[in-house]
């Protein structure tokens, strides 16, 4: 009998993955974590000697769209070294049993290893009208991730759907969908990992953290990891060039289109996303939309539904006017009425200091000047303009009164004025 | 013969045309990083740094805006009655709601005179309460935005506790719309100081210059030097000014000649 279990290196060679093959994972998952390449050696040591831990992959409100991204990562590879590394004792998508057996497997990972598990959840939970809008066997979602997230060692929360609702959470949310950390308030050791999936080069690296350091890696506020969510795409974008010089995607096929230009005025929702797709990339090789020629919409963005929409315009709609209503055409809209409204009360307001020009000091004939102007104006355009009989009266007045400073006084507040 | 008062101090002359030439840069340069529509040459290879540089007389203008609302935020308090942080609030007094009544009526052709002040009439300084507030929350938003570019930045630390409450796109779209309500201010504060200026040919368009305004000789303190009266003090100073009573008034804090 051997004496010892079977190193994950041997396990992986019996896969037929090679040594160079698990190196290079190794020097991956350090550069993914952000860490100096010194720490490979001691990641690869770590992989090797740690325990396999039980995992649980609980699914609500899903598309299963985190899962096939933790399947289809590039073969061989991470799903296949991270699958040797773990247990995976509950997953509906593809596990053998079904039914109550099913059941079974998960109670069974709750009640003999508490604390030791680490569950990993996809999809929304919903809250509404007791949580019907999701049960399985029987149990709502809530109740499930009550029990099983609780009673973990960590909770990863994978995807959009988990970390805030997600999809399902989109206005008008007719299923009060939350994500776990609304659903199972002050739950200790969750990570967050958004995204329409999420990369599971990030879930890999939480789970190569754990195993190499014995704990979870820094998060931010919303619980996302910092060496996966601490800087803006737009920050490590192989189109940041373009963007630089000016150089822009004006219309989809256009040539900047076609030269690789930046997406910014296509919508592009990099400089508000905070994720590492640059930097890692996706299913194990340099590709992601930017990329692939189209903009971010960031998938990676809190309730990105609602606040990253439209994914085609740079800025959202406002509100209560129509879809089609863009700030800018508001905003020209208010300098044009102000401007407009200047001009009728100034006119006016020519008009009436021609009128009745101001009883006040010794002043306000400017505005009078300034009429008489206008309408000499207007004059040697339209022909002679009739004054009407007041003004004449009115500006007699104002000369008299110009001339003695006790009738200024007396004056003083207008005709018109209380 | 009028009276030449001094009534706008240097810092308060030097903000204003500083805010003039920062406000013109930061919506200029902020609209093209919000729709770049400058055509740059395509076939430029090298040399262009279009989207930069506009992008860096931005930051660098904000920090100068950011600077002079920081030194009249300050003159505010230490400042003559016509700069004092009152000026802001008029409706909170008898004298400013009065005022400012005067003035409505006299914009909806109510009333012939416009109120006689030296400094800001109530109606202006309530326009100012609302711009001061739009002046903070277009630096809050763009430094939130600011900070979300700079993670180590004290920027990001100060703020980034707004991005769990509002997306960043929100913010985006505020820093955007405010930009169109400070240039309509633009509009209607160059053109209710050019009608003011036309009425009462006091030479407030040249007072924003030169700091002096030739006021009537008999004209009565206007309703901040009232309010402040009332207070005692201002900015902590004994006030030097006359009692509203007299006929020959010395303003405070102003040369008063004849």
């Amino acid at each position: 009998m051997p004496a010892r279990p079977l190193s994950l290196e041997e396990r992986l060679a019996a896969r037929g993955v090679s040594r160079r093959q698990f190196l290079k994972f190794c020097a991956a998952m350090t550069a993914t974590l952000a860490l100096p390449s010194t720490f490979t050696p001691r990641i690869a040591k770590a992989l090797n000697t740690a325990e396999r831990i039980p995992v649980v992959w609980l699914e609500f409100q899903d598309c299963a769209g985190n899962t096939e991204s933790f399947l289809r990562a590039e073969s061989p590879g991470v799903a296949d070294i991270v699958l040797e590394q773990i247990s995976l004792e509950y997953h509906e998508t593809i596990m053998a049993p079904a039914g109550h057996r099913a059941e079974q497997s998960l109670d069974a990972v709750v009640e003999h290893y508490p604390g030791q598990y680490i569950a990993i959840v996809e999809g929304s939970i919903p809250v509404a009208n007791g949580g019907v809008y999701c049960t399985i066997g029987g149990r709502t979602a809530l109740s499930i991730a009550e029990r099983v997230c609780s009673n973990a060692l960590a909770t990863i929360a994978v995807g959009a759907c988990a970390w805030d609702g997600g999809w399902p959470a989109a206005s008008p949310n007719p299923t009060g969908a939350v994500g776990v950390r609304q659903a199972v308030p002050g739950l200790k050791n969750l990570i967050n990992l958004p995204g329409c999936p999420m990369n599971v080069m990030n879930l890999t690296a939480v789970i190569v953290h754990y195993l190499t350091f014995k704990q979870l890696p820094a998060t931010d506020e919303q619980g996302r990891p910092f060496f996966a969510y601490g800087q803006l795409i737009h920050n490590n974008c192989e189109r940041r060039g373009h963007f630089d010089s000016g150089r822009f995607v004006e219309r989809w096929g256009d040539e900047g289109h076609r030269l690789g230009w930046c997406l910014y005025k296509m919508g592009c929702k990099g400089p508000q996303t905070l994720s590492n797709c640059p930097a890692v990339g996706w299913n194990g090789t340099s590709y992601w939309p930017i990329g692939a020629g189209h903009g971010c919409v960031g998938c990676m963005s809190p309730r990105f539904w609602d606040t990253m929409t439209p994914f085609y315009e740079r800025l959202p709609n406002v509100e209560g006017f129509g879809v089609e209503v863009t700030a800018d055409t508001l905003g020209a809209i208010a300098v044009g009425a102000v401007a407009a409204a200047g001009v009728i009360h100034g006119v006016a307001s020519a008009v009436r200091a021609r009128m009745q020009p101001i009883a006040a000091h010794d002043g306000g004939e400017t505005l009078v000047e300034a009429a008489e102007r206008a309408v000499q104006v207007v004059e040697q355009i339209a022909g002679p303009v009739k004054p009407a009989e007041a003004p004449k009266e009115a500006t007699g007045k104002a000369i008299a009164l110009g001339e003695s400073e006790e009738s200024i006084r007396s004056g003083q507040d207008g005709p018109s004025a209380s | 013969m009028r009276r030449r008062v001094y009534v706008w101090e240097v810092p308060v002359r030097l903000t204003h045309w500083v805010n003039v030439l920062s406000i013109t840069m930061l919506s200029f340069t902020g609209y093209y990083i919000a729709n770049p529509y400058i055509f740059v040459s395509p076939r430029e290879p090298w040399g262009i740094y279009f989207m930069g540089t506009m992008r860096f007389l931005h930051f660098v203008f904000a920090y100068v805006f950011v600077a002079s609302l920081l030194l009249r935020t300050y003159w505010a308090f230490v400042g003559n009655q016509w700069a004092s942080w009152r000026g802001l609030f008029p409706f909170l007094t008898k004298e400013g709601r009065t005022n400012m009544w005067h003035a409505i009526q006299y914009y909806f052709f109510l009333r012939r005179n416009p109120p006689e002040v030296a400094g800001h009439n109530a109606l202006a300084g309530t326009s100012y309460m609302i711009i001061v507030f739009l002046y903070g929350l277009s630096v809050f938003t763009g430094f939130t935005l600011y900070g979300q570019l700079h993670p180590a930045s004290i920027w990001h630390t100060l703020t980034d506790w707004v991005t769990a409450l509002v997306s960043i796109q929100t913010l985006r779209l505020w820093h955007h719309i405010i930009m169109y309500l400070i240039l309509a201010f633009v509009v209607h504060h160059v053109y209710a100081a050019w009608l003011i200026d036309m009425e009462e040919g006091n030479g407030l368009m040249s007072s924003i210059f030169s700091g002096y305004k030739f006021l009537p000789k008999d004209q009565q303190p206007d309703w901040i030097e009232q309010v402040i009266a009332q207070n005692g003090k201002q900015n902590g100073k004994a006030l030097q000014a006359a009692k509203a009573e007299t006929r020959k008034v010395q303003v405070a804090g102003g040369k008063v000649e004849s």
